[in-house]
């Protein structure tokens, strides 16, 4: 039997908008991933150490603060320079149009999840998405 | 009612029903959009035992659930009042003054993340949050920007800030005394509501014990010197924005309330010196009636223990005054002209459950910061119900709807569960230590969500009456990066610039104020003058204090 997809949910960021990573945490933890939360605040130096530390396949983040355009390219630069750029970065928040394809485009995300996207899309992404052996 | 008649209506009833019976309902859940199960007709008998002087009485009257002025709407219209800043100082007073010109009649500032979280905008934290949610404020010199050319004793102004509330409430009063306006003609509000931060908005510094000892010293400086100004906003809104249903809103809200009235006097205050300048701060949500019923039980709930249970004599002790913001969260990103449509309804909600002021949310408001028309279509939505629906004629014109009060009813009957439910677990402070709150509302809202996803609950848009080839063409906010730079320099130089013998002076201060148990305020006051940053002044707290951390769960 293939193991579990590891995922952490993590909330960078000074705001404390946790209830859509919370409400995907545990959506995920119900279909079958094995999940990690960060809590709040955390800094991509905190969200990528703990990335590596739990092993992870997915790295989600949750980003409702405005600040997507600075915190997903840093986030996907430390984990390439700690050689975890296997690790999938996906993320969700308020993020508008031009900025996802901007943030997709330039490998910094592999997909971003808007408002009023279904948890069974974000499910079924990831397990077509995350290959683990 | 008498017990007859209310047999009568029983038999009515029960003949009706067989008709009823044969009749088949849609297959969709009638629900409130809280979970609230409600019949499908209220009647006598859903009231009985109501009392018309006991429950409700007139208004300005106790127990005030027709509304808190004795002439309501006829007397003065709710302040309209648009929430708003971003960017830097300059930018946000250009705001204003727009607003003020559109004929907004008070305030609200909106802060930046790390002015929030109490960080200057060159500290690494900082980095790419600078103005993007709200305006960049680090020192009293951008205070003053922020509010040039806008006297202070003809505005009220109402300040987002909770943690860092006592620093920049004491920059308003220095921007106050550079304009020439004492202390005790400024009036306005800061949110400064620290519980529902470690509940719900999780904009937390300092552990909750120092942060109920600021609460209290801003009490008790501005029972002296600032006596018109409303010292907190205590706040459900962001509990419900966290994904609560309307009763928790209502109940951990008001919780919220009793600690800190509790507080003020375990610290030796008298209630009534304080209790009248407590303000209350709602959602308004899609589902009508039970908003309408949420805020009519709020004011009595509130009323009845002030007067009954903390003995505050004082009639204005007793007032739940209240601003009212529609749900951000009800929006969508999908077709997001509906919005305003969303609003308008939870707008008029608002206005009939008697709301003090309002702010109606932006179409735009999902997708990012709104623009300068879609603020102006949200305060003409107010506008409209004010001047032409013609609702504001008449007070608590839904008073003895038999579904409107069964509900209220309701409301309470729940709220006090909660109550009974914080108290067993030693009170607010503690159910927050194990995670109460915060587990309710995350569950509240993943039901919701489950909902949505399963189509139990219509979303129009969403999940429902979809555009398939929508095209997003509203014209989208969008803030220069070139404003953090701006910003960082602006910093930098006002530390090279001020006395800095004179700010670590205060500093030292403030920090030998906060190992002791004088009350604070003062001393915050002086290292404002002295152009000390809000980052610094927190540092040095929080060198003292220590900062709170979460238990992060879902």
């Amino acid at each position: 039997m293939a193991r579990k997809i590891r995922v952490l949910v993590a909330k960078p960021g000074l705001d404390g908008h946790d209830r859509g990573a919370r409400v995907i945490a545990r959506a995920l933890r119900d279909a079958g991933m094995e999940v990690v939360y960060t809590g709040l605040h955390q800094t991509p130096e905190q969200i990528v150490e703990a990335a590596i530390q739990e092993d992870v396949d997915v790295v989600g983040l949750s980003i409702l603060s405005g600040a997507h355009m600075t915190l997903f390219p840093r986030v996907c630069e430390l984990l390439k320079e700690n050689d975890a750029g296997d690790i999938v970065v996906i993320g969700g928040g308020t993020i508008p149009e031009a900025d996802v394809k901007t943030l997709k485009e330039g490998g910094w995300a592999a997909q971003l999840f808007t408002p009023g996207t279904t948890i069974e899309t974000i499910v079924d992404w990831i397990n077509a998405n995350v290959k683990v052996n | 009612m008498s017990g007859n008649k209310i047999d009568e209506i029983k038999a009515t009833r029960e003949k009706w029903l067989t008709q009823r019976s044969k009749r088949k309902d849609r297959d969709i859940n009638f629900d409130t959009v809280s979970g609230m199960p409600v019949q499908d007709i209220y009647t006598p008998e859903d009231i009985k035992g109501f009392d018309y002087l006991q429950d409700l009485g007139f208004p300005g009257e106790y127990p005030f659930t027709r509304g808190v002025q004795h002439n309501m709407y006829r007397g003065r219209l709710w302040t309209m009042r648009q929430f708003a800043g971003f960017a830097t100082a300059e930018e946000s007073n250009q705001r204003y003054k727009y607003l003020l010109e559109k004929g907004q009649t008070g305030l609200s500032v909106a802060f930046d993340m790390p002015t929030i979280m109490g960080y200057d905008s060159d500290h690494p934290r900082s980095l790419g949050e600078v103005g993007r949610v709200g305006v960049a404020i680090d020192s009293l010199a951008d205070m003053e920007t922020l509010f040039d050319g806008i006297p202070l004793d003809q505005v009220s102004t109402s300040m987002t800030t909770n943690a860092p509330a006592s620093i920049l409430w004491c920059m308003y009063i220095a921007t106050g005394e550079k304009q020439g306006v004492p202390s005790e003609k400024l009036t306005g509000t800061i949110q400064n509501d620290i519980l529902k931060e470690y509940i719900a908005q999780k904009s937390w510094i300092f552990p909750p014990e120092p942060s109920m000892r600021l609460i209290t010293n801003i009490f008790e400086y501005a029972a002296r010197h600032v006596p018109k100004w409303n010292t907190v906003s205590i706040s459900g809104y962001h509990i419900r924005e966290a994904g609560s249903t309307a009763v928790q809103e209502l109940a951990f809200t008001l919780a919220d309330g009793f600690a800190y009235v509790e507080a003020g006097i375990a610290a030796g205050l008298d209630v009534d010196d304080f209790a009248p300048r407590l303000s209350f701060f709602f959602n308004s949500h899609i589902d009508f009636f039970e908003e309408i019923a949420k805020y009519r039980a709020a004011r009595r709930i509130w009323a009845r223990r002030m007067k009954e249970k903390y003995g505050a004599k004082n009639p204005k002790s007793w007032l739940l005054r209240f601003h009212t913001q529609t749900a951000g969260c009800s929006l969508t990103a999908q077709q997001p002209e509906n919005n305003i449509i969303r609003t308008a309804y939870e707008a008029l909600a608002a206005v009939l459950g008697g709301t003090q002021s309002l702010h109606t949310n932006s179409m735009d408001e999902v997708l990012a910061l709104p623009t300068e028309k879609s603020v102006q279509i949200a305060l003409r939505t107010q506008q409209i119900i004010a001047y032409e629906t013609g609702v504001a004629n008449v007070i608590d014109p839904l008073a003895g709807s038999y579904f409107v009060e069964a509900l209220t009813n309701k409301m309470e009957e729940e709220a006090e569960k909660y109550f009974a439910e914080i108290e067993r677990r030693g009170g607010v402070l503690a159910a927050i230590d194990q995670n109460f709150f915060q587990q309710e509302i995350a569950d509240a809202a993943y039901q919701y969500q489950r909902a949505i996803d399963k189509k139990q609950r219509i979303q129009v848009g969403v999940n429902e009456f979809i555009n398939p080839d929508e095209q997003m063409d509203i014209e989208i906010l969008t803030i220069d990066p070139a404003i953090e730079r701006k910003q960082v320099e602006k910093v930098q130089k006002l530390r090279r610039d001020r006395d800095n013998i004179r700010v670590q002076e205060t500093l030292e201060a403030l920090r030998k104020a906060a190992e002791g148990t004088e009350n604070m305020i003062p001393y915050i006051l002086e290292c404002v003058r002295a152009y000390a940053t809000e980052g610094e002044i927190v540092q040095t707290m929080r060198e003292v204090f220590g900062e709170y951390k979460e238990k992060p769960t879902f």
